[in-house]
């Protein structure tokens, strides 16, 4: 009794080590990326009152004064910088004098539909890989193999944002199958339900273009790791204890595969966010991705700096998660969890 | 020699090394092939493929498709190779530094590395291009500073592998000065895996630089593939052949350099490549 509840108080310890952890690293990411939109708008040509301004050109010299006051630009670097960093913390993104809205109110409004989208290319993309490399690797015939690598070999090569377009061609325009633009029909009353199926179909395209790059790497990892698993000696004593097919590939083979495809999944997240801005732009699909595109043709800098820090955290939040579904699938965790 | 002979007998290397010659070709030969300005109206707008002597067609302002690709090829070859080139820089002196010199240093590079990776390196790349002003030298500096990290974590596990070996303790010994011993001791032992990994870097950076004008950041002086299709997406219901054929030519120069890479490390890393 006494050695179970120490485990569990071991357990307890080691997870609030890792969300200490995490807090910290959370915290030093927002801190340098600020620091890094500090140096950008520092560094790019022009005075930094008119970059924070949106380089209107014409921005009327009142505006200007009162800007580098606020963001005290007549003072040492040093003591703007601290300026920012406090200002970062409190969640304080600045104005967007462009559209008259502070920043976080612009991104807070754009926030669900890119995690929305993101998330579920993610989660598409990580299980069905997982399958798919499963039943890949579990019969490996050469004809399903040659298919992936040739699959995966030609989406690695294609443009995010050209495979949404011509995916636009082959549903919307010739098929006429599923819309092709935005998030949901304007202007039609709906029940919640039908607003679900209704941002549903919508979502089709855009997530699946998202997806499938990964989707293909993903089974390709996991078909290799099932092969490299299945010849390990706890396979053998599985079979030779006369375990069935089903359960010793639920039970042995999936759990002690996915570990690899979880990690490379992880260091992902970065380049699907970045996937994320362009098919936002070839969707017109209102999220964060569409704001910066918007914000890049009106040169609306905070607007930019912002969704820039808001990216990057959705990255860590994504790596938090590969991290919880890391642990709870490492077999050698959860053996001692059981005993 | 014995690399160069075994590249040629690996098939999926010479389909790739065959299109990429036919790629490079394209690109060097546009000025002749299309002697005019790519930019210039050349018929009327909106022609399908093969009128009036455009193969492709023309696309919203009467430009010749065709011509536009040729001309694309070069940007981005070029930007595919120096923005490698850049971050093979940067990614090969912080993993040799790190590698090298071990412990803190090690450390600290390391870390860097890790944020890198952490951030969303294409909307890094946007933020620069949009801050710096979008030059064909701006897209360059972005693409190489977004793509370095894993050049960085493979020159350090290959520079911490030789660290110890007997043939660089002796130059150490010797008193060779640190520079020499990594740049001619090591460095020339570690080079395989660092040109096959870059070689891929090409490919990415192809990528990078075409979403980036199809963003609108590319340089508005040069004709680019992504541009076009950036252009051409308004018009996808009318006019398919203007986005479609900028980007077959996109995925096929990228698979041939991603072919030409895997094949370049089955026959350099043999000892790698087996493991799979």
């Amino acid at each position: 009794m006494t050695s179970v509840t120490s485990d569990k108080g071991s357990r307890a310890g080691a997870v609030v080590l890792a969300v200490a952890g995490w807090a910290l690293k959370f915290v030093a990411v927002v801190l340098v990326i600020a620091t890094f939109n500090f140096i950008l708008v520092h560094a790019s040509p022009g005075d930094p009152a008119q970059v924070i301004a949106g380089q209107s050109g014409a921005s009327d010299e009142k505006l200007l004064e009162q800007l580098r006051a606020e963001y005290g630009l007549d003072k040492p670097y040093p003591v703007q910088l601290a300026t920012y960093l406090g200002r970062v913390l409190t969640l304080d993104l600045g104005y967007s004098y462009r559209q008259q809205r502070t920043v976080s109110s612009l991104i807070l409004d754009r926030l669900p539909a890119t995690l929305l989208l993101t998330a579920t290319a993610f989660i598409l993309a990580l299980f069905s890989g997982i399958v798919l490399g499963t039943l890949a690797g579990v019969r490996a015939g050469r004809w399903s193999d040659t298919l992936l690598t040739i699959l995966s070999l030609l989406l690695y090569a294609t443009p995010v944002f050209w495979l949404g377009l011509m995916l636009v061609l082959l549903f919307s325009v010739q098929l006429d199958w599923l819309p092709a633009f935005g998030y949901a029909t304007i202007g039609v009353p709906q029940t919640a339900l039908q607003r679900m199926v209704d941002i549903g179909t919508h979502m089709v395209l855009p997530v699946i273009s998202l997806a499938a790059v990964y989707l293909a790497i993903y089974t390709r990892l996991m078909r290799s790791s099932v092969l490299d698993v299945t010849h390990q000696d706890f396979i053998k004593t599985a079979k030779a204890k006369g375990l069935k097919q089903g359960a010793i590939i639920i039970r042995h083979i999936l759990r002690n595969a996915m570990l690899p495809i979880v990690t490379v999944a992880g260091m992902q997240a970065g380049a699907l966010v970045g996937g994320a801005v362009v098919i936002e732009t070839v969707f017109a699909w209102p999220g964060l991705g569409r704001l910066i595109y918007d914000a890049l043709l009106q040169r609306d800098y905070p607007v930019l700096l912002g969704v820039f820090l808001v990216m990057s955290v959705i990255v860590i939040a994504l790596n938090l998660l590969t991290d919880a579904i890391y642990r709870m699938i490492d077999p050698r965790v959860s053996v001692r969890a059981a005993s | 020699m014995t690399i160069l002979k075994a590249f040629l007998r690996h098939p999926t290397g010479m389909i790739g090394l065959f299109f990429l010659l036919c790629v490079v070709l394209l690109a060097v030969s546009a000025p002749w092939l299309f002697p005019d300005d790519p930019w210039d109206m050349v018929g009327a707008p909106f022609q399908p493929p093969l009128t009036e002597g455009l193969w492709l067609g023309s696309d919203m302002l009467g430009r010749d498709v065709a011509a536009g690709i040729a001309h694309g090829a070069r940007i981005s070859l070029i930007i595919g190779v120096i923005s490698t080139l850049t971050s093979l820089t940067i990614g090969v002196t912080v993993g040799a530094t790190a590698g090298y010199f071990g412990g803190k240093v090690d450390e600290i590079m390391m870390r860097l590395t890790e944020l890198f990776q952490t951030i969303p390196g294409f909307v890094l790349a946007i933020l620069l291009v949009a801050t710096l002003g979008p030059k064909i030298s701006n897209v360059i500096f972005a693409i190489g500073i977004v793509s370095w990290p894993p050049l960085a974590r493979l020159t350090r596990a290959e520079f911490m592998r030789l660290r110890g070996r007997e043939f660089v303790q002796a130059a150490v010994c010797q008193g060779q000065r640190a520079m020499t011993v990594v740049l001619r001791r090591i460095l020339p032992n570690a080079i395989s895996p660092i040109i096959v990994t870059g070689s891929l870097a090409v490919a990415s950076a192809i990528l990078i630089e075409s979403a980036l004008s199809f963003m609108g950041l590319g340089d508005p002086n040069l004709m680019s593939w992504g541009f076009m299709i950036g252009a051409a997406r308004t018009v996808i219901r009318q006019a398919w052949w203007m986005s479609v054929f900028p980007g077959l030519a996109i995925l096929l120069t990228v698979l041939a350099i991603n072919l030409v890479g895997e094949g370049l490390n089955d026959v350099m890393n043999p000892r790698i490549s087996r493991r799979r």
